[in-house]
């Protein structure tokens, strides 16, 4: 059991992945999360603005219910399985984020300073959380995938436009934690 | 009843996405600091065992449950749509610290805040359809 309930490492987390695109292809369908977002619009009704959301968003129920389960096993993981929230990291990464204004970095899975109700109930935190997910909807709709289409599924069927698009994920990535996260806190 | 399969495999990517601490907010911000291998090897290892289902897919080896042959249909092509797309998804990416994958697992985790970014997502998701016809692909 010991196994289980402690944190898995990448050699184990990387082959079960793996396994997971797998298991969806022998099921006739394709490993990716953030098509999901548009089923959410077309369900929403973004269909009587937008042609772009007039979809039979009922061909892609098993990606909901793939979400569904997604949400199951976050909540088994982390109420049955996993006695200890923190996140075991380098001290320079502890050092680094207390520089920039985020203390306790890796005392739970999240920083209180982006996730606690409090930010999320004050003006500044509301924006950054919303501000977030606006980017990640809208640059993965444009990309046309995530990481688990373009970075996990494009890159193993070695497609160019996934390799730019991951390309695009780490400029993004690294000018946001590089220049933009220090000016924020 | 079809649709079990796609439950039970839906909990164990929830499961191994908490487990591996994939969720974590510091696991993306260490990763684009190059300061741990974690995600790396998760990602890495994921992609190379990955390509070999691919060739099995491709050889026909492998089929669907139904006996189909499984054809992975190609990403769309173009630079700006990549690219820029790609960018764009990274900040969000680095900020949220969770991809869109992550963000249902947190919620499983009791995570109250990250519905206000699976709110955005699903926004941004929403402008993009609106404003596709008039940026670059």
């Amino acid at each position: 059991m010991e196994f289980i309930t402690q944190p898995w490492a990448w050699y184990v987390a990387g082959p079960v992945i793996a396994f997971i695109m797998f298991l969806l292809f022998y099921f006739g369908e394709r490993f990716g999360m953030s098509s999901n977002l548009e089923t959410f619009c077309s369900i929403g009704g973004a269909g009587k603005f937008v042609d772009y959301f007039k979809i039979d968003w009922k061909q892609n129920s098993w990606n909901l219910i793939f979400v569904a389960g997604a949400i199951t096993g976050g909540f088994i993981a982390s109420y049955w399985l996993s006695p200890s929230d923190t996140v075991m990291l380098n001290p320079q990464t502890v050092q680094d984020l207390a520089d920039i204004g985020i203390a306790n970095a890796g005392k739970t899975y999240l920083p209180d300073e982006i996730f606690s109700i409090d930010t999320m109930l004050s003006l500044k935190g509301f924006f950054i959380l919303l501000i977030a997910g606006i980017m990640v909807g809208f640059g993965a709709r444009w990309a046309g995938g995530c990481t688990s289409g373009h970075a996990i599924v494009g890159l193993s069927n070695l497609e160019i436009p996934s390799l730019i698009s991951v390309i695009g994920f780490f400029i993004g990535g690294l000018v946001m934690t590089w220049l933009i996260l220090p000016l924020i806190f | 009843m079809k649709y079990i399969k796609f439950f039970l495999v839906g909990i164990l990517f929830g499961i191994v996405m908490s487990k591996a601490e994939i969720i974590s907010w510091y696991r993306i911000y260490e990763m684009f600091k190059f300061q741990s291998f974690h995600m790396y090897g998760v990602i890495g290892s994921a992609v190379m065992l990955g390509m070999i289902s691919m060739f099995l897919f491709r050889k026909k080896v492998v089929k669907t449950f139904e006996g189909n042959d499984i054809h992975v249909k190609p990403k769309k092509r173009g630079m700006y749509r990549n690219l820029l797309g790609g960018i764009l998804f990274g900040l969000g990416w680095a900020l949220a610290g969770a991809c869109p994958g992550p963000m249902f697992v947190l919620v499983g985790k009791g995570v109250v805040s990250i519905l206000v970014v699976i709110f955005g997502a699903t926004l941004g998701a929403f402008l993009y359809g609106l404003s596709k016809d008039k940026i670059p692909h």
